[in-house]
């Protein structure tokens, strides 16, 4: 997994809150059996005017001129600010394979269905959470200076703007963070307490052999 | 350790096989349900690490989610979703499962139908699957939860999941229901009350007579929903009507381990005066049946009820929000809710396509007929032993009489991956879960409501009132 320590990059505002999984990349494209290719139907169905199918040549597809993200002055976004509870609806994670495949390395909320928020920072994907204030006051910057860009420092938990108007410290888990600025696959940390759970299983199947 | 402890701290505590100063936990997971979507680059990524699977007599395998529901002899048409299905096929053969139900098979069916009915999913259980809705499992007083194919692989891998301990939610529910109110109303009910991210961060219990009077479907159901009201897992103690569904289940303990397991299970309840965290209060004799109206479930009111105004909502999110679904839905702000007509008619998924669902749907449609304007109004069993079980009580000649599609079992249009969807525009009465936009069809509008009143809805065309009209 790429370390994730520092971020600087273009804001795309999304206002709406509980963006949901369908919405986020729709079922019909969960089909794969890949984890990456994701990123051209991420929005899909508020993306493009037509109906996406997989196999389409997304390049040729008529774009919804009025969806954020299609707008030249937010090309090249790489963080997402978004409204409360985002991500919320299925388990999938090929909602943060899609966000992480179009190029977002950040996304700045209120508030994350849970399931998003854990499978995110399993991809490199850092969900930051901002007081509702603080997100209102961000949507504002990036709607009034075009170009709008912030930094997010994920050792020093804060994110600020470039032009310097705003800055909020923001509060991640600490073995989350570790894992993350270290670039740490979580199968193989693990691993490493196999014995533990060898211990574990002995005990457990021992009390409750049914479960064996 | 507190003394008096909930459900839900006796199910971590047991199963955690270290944790961090800070309660990061490992969290040893006894049974992994394993499906076609969320598997193939968990299986991949194993492969390519080269590592193996720990402990595949953990895992129990089926197809559901894009698996066609009519013409089984034809097999998988669509070329896509054929290579997910035979990917975990392939998976399956080089690796090894516990049991594994695939394409066709008699016991093959949504893996939240299939688990239970099975005996796999036992009491004190951890159970995970890569679909959030295997918060339905805990209706087993077990800590079941939805993870994503990273976690699919890590429980792989190690048996173990990393997690930390959530806050705990009593869901208290006095009284019963009233007869044509069902455990979706309920649902329903409690999320219209706390909202899509009421139970974010917590895991629900829920409890009180008007649970223990449940039956094990209707406590499915409920645990079901938990997600949709944000939270990860949902759960009910362990009680008679818990060890009567599992006796002689397949896969469920025998003789002396029998025994011993039913006195353990007996265990599996919150100890009197446990803390929670949040504690909701709900009264069975005021809910009534439910009807979604919008784009999220929360978006409910009673079938008596009206499409709400957005004038009248004082938040500006919000109303933003209402605006959007309605427009979504097609639907004027103050339209009674029964005078909403419906194109199609959805009777399954992991919410509502148990035997005792089919019963209630079977109930309001014998003797009469699905309505001229209703398009399509079809019934998919959750599994192929559903199936039979209805075809056994002649279920199935009640729904074709009536002039419903009966079909082969599977996740069908509760997502719409197989050929099962509604076109833009068209509006369905459906017993899953989900109002998404575009969850059943691009520009397809949903309403959730309860499998009596689904059915009550096809043969009337628009909704009515389950209790009055029947
Ligand atoms: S029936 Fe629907 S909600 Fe349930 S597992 Fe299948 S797709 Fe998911």
């Amino acid at each position: 997994m790429q370390p994730f320590r520092q971020v600087t990059g273009l804001v795309v505002p999304l206002d709406r809150a509980n963006v949901d999984t369908d919405a986020i990349i729709p079922k019909q494209f969960l089909k794969s059996i890949k984890r990456s290719g994701f990123g051209p139907n991420l929005f899909d169905e508020w993306r493009y005017l037509d109906i996406g199918q997989p196999g389409m040549d997304n390049a040729t597809r008529p774009l919804n001129p009025d969806f954020v993200l299609n707008q030249p002055r937010y090309k090249g976004a790489t963080i997402l600010l978004a409204r409360r509870n985002f991500g919320c609806g299925s388990s999938r994670e090929h909602a943060p394979w899609a966000l992480a495949d179009y190029g977002f390395r950040a996304i700045i909320a209120p508030s994350y269905a849970d399931i998003f928020h854990n499978n995110s920072y399993k991809n490199g994907l850092l969900p930051v959470i901002l007081p509702e204030s603080a997100v209102d006051r961000l949507f504002h910057e990036a709607a009034a200076f075009p170009g709008f860009t912030l930094t997010i420092d994920l050792e020093a938990q804060r994110v600020h703007s470039a032009n310097g108007n705003v800055g909020y410290d923001f509060d991640v888990d600490p073995f989350r963070k570790h894992c993350l600025v270290n670039g740490l696959d979580d199968i193989g940390l693990t691993l490493a307490h196999a014995d533990d759970i060898r211990a574990f299983e002995e005990r457990h199947f021992r009390e409750q052999p049914w479960l064996a | 350790m507190p003394l008096a402890r909930t459900l839900y701290d006796k199910l971590f505590d047991s199963h955690t096989v270290r944790a961090e100063s800070d309660g990061t936990s490992l969290l040893y997971i006894d049974r992994h349900l394993v499906h076609e979507v969320t598997s193939p680059q968990a299986y991949e990524g194993l492969r390519l690490a080269a590592r193996k699977p720990w402990r595949t007599r953990s895992i129990v395998a089926t197809a559901d989610h894009n698996t066609p529901t009519t013409h089984w002899h034809e097999g998988i048409r669509d070329p896509i979703s054929r290579t997910q299905v035979e990917t975990l096929d392939d998976n399956i053969r080089a690796t090894g499962a516990r049991a594994y139900f695939p394409f066709r098979d008699r016991r093959q069916g949504i893996v939240h139908v299939i688990g239970p009915e099975n005996g796999a999913t036992l009491p004190g259980m951890t159970v995970v699957c890569g679909d959030s809705h295997t918060s339905t499992h805990g209706a087993f007083a077990c800590l079941a939860f939805g993870i994503g194919t990273s976690e699919v692989e890590h429980v792989l891998a190690t048996q173990c999941l990393i997690a930390k301990k959530s806050k705990s939610m009593l869901v208290h529910v006095d009284n019963r229901l009233s007869r044509g109110v069902t455990a979706k109303d309920l649902a329903l009910a409690i999320i219209g009350r706390i909202g899509t991210a009421g139970g974010t961060g917590y895991a629900i219990e829920f409890g009180g007579p008007g649970i223990r009077a449940l039956s094990m479907e209707g406590r499915m159901t409920l645990c079901n929903m938990a997600i949709e009201a944000g939270a990860r897992a949902g759960m009910v103690a362990a009680d008679d009507v818990t060890v009567d569904y599992l006796r002689g289940r397949p896969l469920a303990p025998t003789g002396a381990d029998w025994d011993r397991a039913v006195a353990h299970w007996r265990t599996l309840h919150s100890d009197a005066g446990a803390h929670f965290d949040a504690t909701v209060v709900v009264d069975a004799h005021e809910v009534v049946p439910q009807v979604t109206w919008g784009t999220s479930p929360e978006m409910v009111v009673p079938v008596e009820g009206r499409v709400p105004d957005p004038d009248r909502e004082k938040d500006p999110t919000r109303r933003e929000g209402m605006e959007r679904a309605l427009k979504y839905m097609g639907l004027e702000p103050n339209t009674a809710i029964t005078d909403i007509r419906l194109d199609k008619i959805f009777i399954g998924s992991c919410t509502n396509s148990r035997i005792e669902d089919l019963r209630m749907a079977a109930a309001i449609a014998r003797g009469r007929r699905v309505a001229p304007t209703v398009r399509v109004a079809m019934v998919v069993p959750g599994s192929g032993l559903v199936k039979a079980q209805a075809e056994a009580e002649g279920l199935d000649r009640v729904f074709k009489d009536a002039g419903f599609e009966w079909r082969e079992p599977g996740c069908s249009m509760c997502l719409a991956m197989n050929d099962d969807r509604l076109e833009p525009g068209e509006r369905c009465a459906s017993t899953s879960n989900r109002n998404f936009e575009g969850r059943q069809g691009a520009g397809g509008r949903t309403h959730l409501v309860s499998p009596a009143m689904a059915a009550a809805a096809a043969i009337t065309g628009h909704f009515v009132d389950v209790r009055r009209q029947f």
